[in-house]
């Protein structure tokens, strides 16, 4: 997303000056050692994904997709998505908040708690979670015989799953921009008469709205793709847990060219996700 | 000091241009308590008009820094603008942001009209503050930002922004309301950000380096406006500045910090007359030397005397411009200045139309002669020159 980003602003700036250094630049920039391993990286990044179309059963397609489980696993991808970023944006911007502008003792080790979940293997995740949130679990227990709720095996659990793993690239996201946000125009607020509160929600928000908005792609990305945390955490049940990357991979062991079908899906709303909010979005310093 | 008082000239003059501010003081009316923002001049009086006992600005300001302690006593009545003038680093800064909260005091007290505010966090101070770039915020339009101090207070949306929309017409700026920042020239971000801080009806006006962000044309033009709108204010204002020019232009009165102290402190026609360290009398250009007086005669500290019209005695400062001083290849004989000393041309720039000499020897000094004057001595780095000062423009005081 990074690299989309610059080289863009790259391109434009590149529109603006004189041509013929731009072809300058693109035929003496890149030495050999470099341009071979871009090459082959490059390659190898799009190899799988047109192996993918060209095997794709382009004539049963249309049945595949038309079919109600096709459907239902990809509402129940989008829904979970899309409530797990809700969540994320809830919690995790103030989060990000404190990570950056509150001054506390043991600041960096949180920061690397927050940070954890981003190389814990998801499956790990997934364990830790039914550890803590399941119907034994150190909170879950309470949670069961309180309420009466029940996260593991549900649709909630699918949520609290994708939450779990994708919040913090939105927390770092955010942090991120936040650091780089001048706090003055927070001082410049408070001298105004505003609270701490105000200042965040009237001045500070609205200045790093764009961080927010690319970190909530990246966690709603990270979310539709979940797969280690949401199956062992949530289970495998058609229209209540199994989102799509599951029903990708329990395709792929009886019916391979409904999961082929089913990855293009994926992959349409990938590329649709990024094509429909880079103008908007990731162009935005 | 010439361009001083040219400039002071300038802002002296009366509004022309823009509309004449109309100055309303004192309370807003019978029923102006109940909704104060409604269709009214923004300069109006927060408070009622009890019995304040000791109006105005009260402080002193103690805040420690790893490296640096700020310890400087600040009073100012209603209507004063002072000037915190300094070289970079002295601590001007610092003293602006613990007058605003945005530092905590260390030690020391701070009451304005009466109210102690040392421990008052910023958002409840009335405090206004008119940063070095402005800050405004970018997302705002210029009336929005205007607007942004008199919601947080508690007026409505329609209130506050009827509010600003007044305070643009008094800044000539009425046709930028719907302006971003980042589409406001210099001068007008100056402004929208003087009204910015103006329409929370502060009780302490706090400017920092307000014009240090300006080219020299618009810094001019913005000056003389600023001028006269802290004329207008009738609370105290506090402005820092490195620039003496701007300090003595626009403030009524001048404290000058060095190392986070106040060294100096004045009108600006006192001080720069009446340097008391060498950073003020290379600000305002004089020579300015400490000594021993005894009658006539000033012993310097440094070595060589003095001889000066005043009548002292007890530890003393003389000081006199650079224009006063005369050079000759020769050892003076005939001439009537007693003051002479031998010295040697360290370096040469130009002032203007003039040539300033920066002279080492018996006497450190800066002295301003003519090119042709500079021709004619041969001067050049390195050289011998003999310089003399007569009594009559020397001025000497007691230290």
């Amino acid at each position: 997303m990074t690299s989309t980003d610059t080289s863009d602003a790259a391109a434009d700036t590149l529109q603006g000056g004189p041509r013929r250094g731009r072809v300058r630049t693109a035929r003496r920039g890149v030495p050999l050692p470099l341009l071979l391993p871009a090459l082959i990286g490059l390659a190898f990044l799009l190899l799988p994904l047109i192996a993918l179309l060209l095997r794709a059963p382009w004539s049963t397609l249309p049945d595949q997709l038309t079919s109600a489980e096709v459907w239902q696993a990809l509402r129940l991808s989008l829904v979970c998505a899309t409530a797990a970023t809700a969540v994320s944006l809830v919690i995790g911007v103030p989060l990000a908040w404190l990570l950056a502008r509150a001054d506390f003792p043991g600041r960096g080790f949180v920061r690397a708690l927050v940070t954890l979940p981003l190389v814990l293997p998801p499956v790990v995740g997934g364990v830790a979670l039914l550890l803590a949130l399941g119907r034994n679990g150190v909170v879950g227990q309470w949670l069961d015989s309180w309420f009466g709720i029940t996260l593991p095996f549900t649709t909630a659990g699918v949520v609290v799953a994708e939450t779990f793993v994708a919040m913090p690239f939105l927390v770092i996201s955010v942090e991120g921009t936040l650091r780089a946000a001048d706090p003055r125009y927070e001082e410049a607020a408070t001298t105004l008469g505003a609270s701490r509160f105000t200042a965040f929600r009237r001045v500070t928000l609205p200045l790093i709205a764009p961080g927010i908005a690319a970190g909530a792609v990246l966690a709603w990305a990270r979310a539709l793709g979940e797969f280690g945390a949401t199956i062992t955490f949530a289970g495998n049940f058609p229209g209540r847990t199994q989102t799509m990357p599951l029903a990708v991979y329990l395709a792929l062991q009886n019916n391979p060219e409904a999961a082929i079908a089913l990855s293009l899906v994926l992959l349409a709303v990938s590329i649709a996700v990024l094509a429909g909010l880079r103008d908007r979005w990731m162009t935005a310093p | 000091m010439t361009n001083t008082h040219a400039a002071a000239a300038d802002g002296a003059e009366p509004p022309q241009g823009p509309p004449a501010p109309n100055h309303e003081s004192g309370t807003g009316g019978a029923g102006g308590k109940t909704n104060p923002a409604e269709g009214r001049v923004p300069t109006t009086h927060p408070h009622p008009k009890t019995h304040r006992t000791p109006d105005g600005l009260d402080a002193h300001l103690v805040v420690n820094r790893t490296t640096f302690r700020l310890d400087i006593k600040l009073t100012a009545a209603p209507g004063d603008v002072v000037a915190l003038l300094g070289p970079n680093g002295a601590g001007k800064t610092t003293a602006l942001r613990a007058l605003a909260g945005l530092v905590p005091l260390t030690a020391g007290h701070l009451r304005l009209d009466g109210a102690e505010l040392d421990r008052t966090p910023p958002e409840s101070r009335p405090v206004g503050v008119v940063f070095q770039d402005y800050l405004l915020f970018p997302h705002l339009t210029a009336l929005d930002n205007i607007a942004f101090g008199p919601r947080c207070q508690g007026a409505t949306k329609a209130a506050s922004r009827a509010q600003a929309a007044e305070w643009l017409a008094r800044m000539g700026l009425t046709e930028h309301a719907t302006a971003k920042p980042r589409h406001l020239s210099g001068g007008q971000s100056q402004r929208v950000a003087l009204a910015r801080a103006l329409a929370t009806s502060p009780r302490l006006l706090l400017l920092d380096e307000p014009l240090a962000a300006l080219d020299a044309r618009t810094r001019l033009e913005v000056r003389a406006q600023l001028r006269r709108h802290l004329a207008e204010f009738e609370a105290v204002a506090v402005l820092v500045t490195h620039d003496p020019l701007d300090a003595m232009v626009l403030a009524d009165r001048l404290v000058v910090i060095e190392d986070g102290r106040a060294v100096q402190e004045g009108t600006p026609s006192d001080i720069a007359r009446h340097p008391r360290t060498d950073y003020i009398a290379q600000l305002v250009g004089l020579n300015l030397y400490k000594g021993h007086a005894d009658g006539h005669t000033v012993r310097l500290d440094i070595g060589p005397a003095i001889t000066t019209t005043e009548i002292l005695s007890g530890p003393a400062f003389v000081a006199f411009p650079p224009s006063a001083v005369t050079l000759f290849r020769d050892p003076p004989t005939g001439s009537s200045a007693r003051n002479h000393w031998r010295c040697e041309v360290a370096g040469l720039e130009t002032h203007g139309d003039q040539i300033r000499a920066d002279l080492t020897g018996e006497l450190p000094l800066a002295a301003d002669l003519t090119t042709v004057a500079a021709a004619e001595l041969d001067l050049h780095p390195g050289a011998p020159v003999w310089a003399t000062v007569k009594a009559t423009q020397t001025h000497a005081y007691p230290a």
